[in-house]
């Protein structure tokens, strides 16, 4: 090698480098622009909220008391933006530090800008100008103005739903678990149960609720069934099937350390379904939140479903969408917390190839 | 002479009840005779198929032998018992346990784990994995799982030690290292090894006698007795001179058939 491409590498190598370099560096020039992305389609929201007028009428603005402050419905609905904004914000700090969630957040920055721009023209078409199907499609202000007139409402109809959901679905799951471990385990358990899982699996939940409503004493009970069923089914089937596929080897050397059958079962066989179970878990509480729903709709005395017939009768619609905004913040927390659960049970799958 | 161990008593093992027709009527193993003293390091030798894994499970008591019986200290074996070991072949650390967890499995199955918990240390120690507790078994490389499966098989003080090629998928370098383990091992414990193998070197540098057998229908064939002194030199005249009449042993052996 001669003396000129020795020189010449090790430019290269040096150019390298600094390349290296300044993509670190650039980084934050990047997050910096993508956090300001985000917060500004929320931002022009917040502006065209202030500053186009109320063009069309039939739009009240009564004043509420929100702790120190007097708000009407377009200064809560800025004050949500603001939270969104102030929440943005927060994550785009974490982004800073956090080199996986980073990308994560360059990736949505733009689908945020945009989504602030679409309540923005939801806002005008809703309810600056009101040219949206009224009142089956009301502003995001005044869906918002429903929890500072039903504050006490919403939050006891939540309660109850999450009451019920809770209590229900865990023992929906408890009860999967168990049939599932008798039947992936006894293979008389396997012939004699497995068809009626069969059978009830294919069952709509809701084809049970007028049995369920006269049969039980009371509507809680109903409710209580239905979503038992419709947890029990996918949880009892994924973890026999979990069960049944561990491999035999596994067994063996946990009998060759001198492991019984209640070891083999509850330490060999069922952390080897664990991934299985989950796969029930989540399916189950899928459909668990259709059943919450509907059996609120049909005859609960509270919970979400039940607050949307009661204001359906007033064509409160603004409400409806309101509870079905809760709804979806309710179930997607509840998802997410299922999610970490099983993301630490499962840690030792973490970074496997499959 | 030491005490005899283990004797196999004319056994034979025929594959009738697998639900692969083709493998039907595979006779696995026929009238197969041996004796194990105590503290002796055996090493089953024989090409794939031959049925040195069907022999091992039985003496581990994972399996049943359809004819003949197999006896330890005069008692014939009915099941698995952690005073044999099994090391498998290959998948038989539970995954979701750490390193750590794995080797307590061998205690916490007894429910010995509140007596013993400090055993759990020392045999992780003793395999060389000293900073691996956390780690899970996909985490670590293939020879570094064999030793968790055999500090597993230890921390229940076994008499008898059963190797299914556990050697067998490691590169040559663990592979030595590993050996040297297990000489170390046997040397600490004083437990009796049986340890299938298909690699020649490996047999004559690890054991006191090797049991050469051949397939369809599995049978031993040889018992060869390996007097030299340990430790062993593998580039010594009197070793190349005992891998190649084994080698001749086993063509002479195969072409047999
Ligand atoms: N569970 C089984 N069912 C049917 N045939 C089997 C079974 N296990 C092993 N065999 C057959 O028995 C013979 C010996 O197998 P094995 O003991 O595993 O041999 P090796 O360990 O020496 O490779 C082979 O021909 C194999 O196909
Ligand atoms: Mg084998």
């Amino acid at each position: 090698m001669d003396a000129a491409s020795v020189k010449g590498s090790a430019l290269l190598a040096n150019q390298a480098h600094q390349k290296g370099k300044a993509t670190d560096r650039s980084y934050a020039k990047k997050l910096t622009l993508a956090i300001l992305l985000t917060v500004s389609g929320f931002l022009i929201a917040i502006l065209g909220n202030l500053l186009i007028p109320q063009i069309a009428e039939g739009i009240k603005t009564p004043t509420y008391e929100l702790g120190a402050l007097t708000v009407d419905l377009n200064g809560f609905y800025r004050l949500v933006l603001s939270g969104i904004i102030l929440l943005y914000l927060l994550l785009g700090f974490r982004a800073f530090f956090d080199e996986k969630y980073r990308a994560k957040y360059l990736r949505q920055a733009r689908f945020r800008f945009v989504m602030g721009l679409v309540l923005l023209a939801y806002d005008i078409c809703g309810t600056k100008l009101r040219i949206t199907p009224q009142p089956f499609f009301p502003g995001p202000a005044q869906i918002l103005e429903t929890f500072l007139i039903d504050t006490q409402q919403i939050y006891t109809n939540l309660l109850y739903s999450l009451r019920l959901f809770s209590a229900v679905f865990f023992s929906g799951v408890v009860l999967g678990v168990s049939t599932g471990i008798l039947i992936g385990w006894f293979p008389k358990a396997y012939y004699w149960i497995y068809p009626v899982l069969r059978l009830t699996g294919v069952i709509p939940a809701v084809a049970w609720m007028p049995f369920a409503l006269t049969m039980l004493p009371a509507p809680f009970w109903a409710a209580t069934f239905l979503i038992a069923i419709c947890s029990w089914f996918p949880v009892a089937s994924q973890t026999a099937f979990g069960i049944k596929s561990t491999p035999r080897t596994q067994f063996e050397a946990a009998r060759t350390l001198g492991a019984k059958t209640p070891y083999l079962v509850f330490r060999v066989a069922v952390p080897n379904a664990m991934p299985q179970i989950f796969t029930g878990i989540t399916t189950a509480c899928a459909s668990s939140f259709t059943c919450l729903v509907m059996a609120e709709m049909m005859g609960q005395p509270g919970g979400l479903g039940y607050y949307i017939n009661v204001v359906k009768v007033w064509a409160a619609y603004y409400k409806v969408f309101a509870t079905i905004l809760v709804m979806a913040i309710l179930f997607s927390l509840i998802l997410a917390v299922l999610g970490a659960v099983r993301a630490y049970v499962l840690r030792w799958q973490k970074g496997q190839l499959v | 002479m030491s005490e005899k161990e283990l004797e196999i008593r004319d056994v034979s093992r025929i594959y009738t009840d697998s639900g692969n027709a083709q493998a039907n009527g595979v006779e696995a193993l026929q009238h197969v005779n041996l004796d194990v003293y105590e503290g002796e390091f055996v090493s089953i030798i024989g090409p794939s198929g031959c049925g040195k894994t069907t022999l091992l499970r039985l003496i581990g008591g994972l399996d049943l032998p359809q004819a003949g019986e197999i006896l330890l200290h005069g008692q014939a074996i009915t099941g698995p018992d952690p005073s044999r070991g099994y090391i498998f072949q290959q998948g038989g650390l539970f995954p979701f346990m750490t390193v750590e967890g794995n080797v307590a499995s061998g205690l916490k199955a007894r429910h010995l784990y509140g007596k013993k918990k400090q055993d759990v240390q020392k045999y992780i120690d003793l395999v060389g994995l000293t900073g691996f507790e956390k780690a899970y078994p996909h985490e670590i490389s293939g020879g570094m799982a064999q030793r968790v499966a055999i500090a597993r098989a230890l921390i229940n003080e076994p008499e008898l030690l059963l190797l299914d090629e556990p050697m067998g998928a490691l590169d040559s370098f663990t592979r030595a290292d590993l050996q040297e383990k297990l000489l170390e091992i046997r040397q600490k414990s004083g437990a009796t090894m049986i340890l299938v193998t298909h690699d020649v070197d490996e047999a004559i540098y690890l054991s006191d006698r090797l049991v050469i057998m051949t397939p369809r229908p599995g049978r031993i064939s040889e018992i060869l007795k390996i007097d030299l002194p340990h430790p062993r030199d593998r580039g010594s005249e009197a070793f190349s001179l005992l891998r190649s009449s084994i080698l001749e042993k086993f063509h002479l052996a195969s072409a047999h058939e």
